[in-house]
């Protein structure tokens, strides 16, 4: 069964139309990587997917099910796009992570075997097995992200969404988290990351979907970060033909006012 | 009388299980509440709350119960109007509340009572209570303390992270309904021991101090309840054993005796953050370079009054905001 549908999929926003038109299929096991500008509708889309984000129009289909009918929660994860993962009131790192675990847990039920083994494999993953017991207040903001990943991590999850969870993380725990959703994949799970970077995940990557300005402007194989910002991307047989402009004079040149940061 | 006596009272015997009770509840919510950053929400539903114990007197139908409706009704508006996210939600909140206590003083007068009649439900009368009363208080609380506890981990997930809650499918309206129900069944429930203007100081004071001291959620809410417990049996003994002429409320001291916790115990919890940071072992990374400290004026060692951090396999000890660490007859700045 096909993890995502999504069939001509809008979604407004207080009445402005953010993403328009988007289709999107990703299949099982496939890693898919959103990318795109600041604002350009990745974390809508996200949301979108996840049901956060009602769709102004359009279908979406999850494993076959369409949305209103979908109830299989424990087969997706979700991790936010978040400064941090702290409340109102202390919380330790294990309690965090083990809300993730909620999906798989029956009401008024203790923690079985199995969910404190997942519980565990998670934080072990994100190298905070050390720092279980310690409020997520004090960790630093990267380690509190790590926490966030090993959260949706703990659920088990065959669809996970990933919302830039590797901003702010130094380059061995990306390493790590790598190594993690390499794991998840070679397990089957179907993976929708969104980052500005890829660093290490790049290898994993099977697709690349770029978003400009609540469309879809590309999709198809990975590209490198450089290419997600190129002016003449999305534009039908050109991109595969066309040189790509060479630039390296040293005067300020005036850019496309499609680029987005980058 | 002696305290022997007075204990035996059946009134004093009520007012102590209507105390644990409430001591009980209303901090269970609370950190509910508290986790939400919606710590005043207490004081609102207490004065919505206002208006339900007015009808009740003009119906001449039972407060307890008006007040646990119209209180129930504020909370889902209230929920409502945060969820539909209207940027002005605050003052919308705040237009309830005062709506609510200026109803409550208005309806009041209409139903021909003198505001004193107002007066110990808005300051608690815990002394007052019937057998009746305390068993709704029972029945009430139990409920509270039960849904609280029974639906930790859910209730923790949805205060914790709507948007995680949601998509892990748990039904986060529900239960942000359920909070806002709980919240208003503890502040009638806590409406006869401290009084709706108090109510809020029951449920968030035990978070705030419990939360000075501890580190995962768990404690926090068992510790929230335990000091909830504690100031309420407390103030109510206080109050009782007063001596003789000098009229102290319970209500008022069952909320001091709460406050009076905190200040004690938010120095212990600066000192313990302070003591925990400065403790933290330093990242086992290999120093720099070989950097061998100026003169040293003296030994470190256990008794030298610097703070001595683990550093790996060795330990360094913090002097000046240099870290120190004894290598051979010196010591190397890492
Ligand atoms: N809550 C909101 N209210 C109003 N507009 C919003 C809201 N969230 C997003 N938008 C708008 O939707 C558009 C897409 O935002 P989105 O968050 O999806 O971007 P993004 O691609 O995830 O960007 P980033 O790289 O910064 O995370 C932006 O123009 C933004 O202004
Ligand atoms: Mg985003």
């Amino acid at each position: 069964m096909t993890p995502i549908e999504l069939t001509d999929g809008a979604v407004a926003i207080s009445g402005r139309p953010i993403l328009r038109g988007v289709d999107l299929r990703v299949e099982t096991g496939e890693f898919v990587a959103l990318l795109g500008a600041n604002g350009s509708g990745k974390s809508t889309l996200v949301r979108a997917l996840t049901g956060l984000r009602p769709l102004a129009h359009g279908q979406l289909r999850l494993f076959g099910t369409d949305l209103d009918h979908f109830d299989d929660w424990q087969r997706i994860g979700y991790v936010p796009q978040r400064a941090g993962a702290t409340s109102g009131v202390p919380a330790s790192v294990w309690e965090v992570v083990a809300s993730g675990r909620l999906t798989r847990r029956r009401l008024l039920r203790r923690l079985s075997r199995a969910d404190r083994a997942a519980i565990d494999d998670a934080l072990e993953v994100v190298g905070l097995s050390d720092r279980r017991r310690d409020g997520v207040a004090q960790l630093s903001g990267g380690q509190q992200q790590r926490a966030l990943i090993a959260r949706a991590l703990a659920g088990e999850p065959e669809l996970i969404f990933l919302d830039e969870p590797t901003a702010g993380v130094d380059v061995p725990n990306q390493l790590a988290l790598a190594e993690a959703l390499r794991e998840l994949k070679l397990r089957g799970a179907t993976i929708v990351l969104v980052t500005h970077e890829l660093g290490p995940l790049a290898a994993l990557v099977d697709r690349a979907v770029v978003m400009r300005d609540g469309r879809v402007a590309y999709d198809g194989a990975p590209l490198t970060d450089h290419e997600v910002h190129d002016p003449w991307l999305g534009e039908p047989h050109t991109h595969h033909h066309h040189p790509r402009q060479q630039r390296h004079d040293h005067a300020p040149h005036v850019s496309s006012p499609l680029e987005g940061s980058p | 009388m002696s305290a022997a006596e007075l204990f035996s009272l059946p009134f004093m015997q009520r007012a102590l299980i209507a105390a644990l009770f409430t001591g009980l509840a209303a901090p269970a919510v609370g950190t509910y509440l508290v986790q939400r950053r919606l710590a005043l929400m207490g004081d609102g539903l207490g004065h919505v709350a206002v208006t339900g114990v007015a009808v009740g007197l003009l119906t001449g139908t039972s407060p307890t119960w008006t007040a646990v409706l119209v209180a129930i009704l504020g909370a889902v508006l209230i929920e409502v109007i945060r969820e539909r996210g209207h940027t002005n939600g605050d003052v919308a909140l705040a237009l309830l509340f005062y709506g609510g206590l200026a109803g409550g003083v208005l309806i009041t007068g209409l139903a021909g009572q003198s505001a004193a009649s107002l007066q110990q439900y808005l300051f608690g009368s815990i002394t007052t209570v019937s057998a009746t009363d305390v068993l709704i208080t029972i029945g009430l609380a139990a409920l509270v303390i039960t849904t609280c506890v029974g639906l930790a981990p859910q209730l923790f997930a949805v205060s914790q992270d709507q948007e995680f809650a949601r998509v892990a499918g748990l039904n986060v309206r529900f239960y942000n309904v359920l909070v806002a129900v709980l919240a208003a069944v503890s502040v009638t429930v806590a409406m006869r021991t401290v009084g709706l203007l108090l109510v809020s100081a029951l449920m968030v004071v035990p978070v705030a101090t419990s939360q000075q001291l501890t580190r995962s959620f768990r404690t926090t809410l068992g510790a929230a309840m335990a000091l909830g417990t504690l100031a309420s049996l407390g103030g109510l003994v206080i109050a009782a054993l007063a001596p003789f002429g000098a009229n102290v409320q319970p209500g008022p001291t069952i909320v001091l005796l709460s406050l009076a916790g905190f200040v004690v115990t938010w120095p212990i919890g600066a000192w313990l953050r302070h003591r925990a940071r400065i403790n933290e072992p330093f990242a086992s990374d290999p120093p720099i370079e070989h950097q061998v400290t100026d003169e040293h004026p003296h030994d470190h060692g256990p008794d030298c009054g610097h703070a001595a951090v683990e550093h790996g396999d060795h330990v360094d000890y913090v002097h000046d905001g240099h870290r120190h660490a004894p290598h051979g007859r010196h010591y190397d700045e890492h």
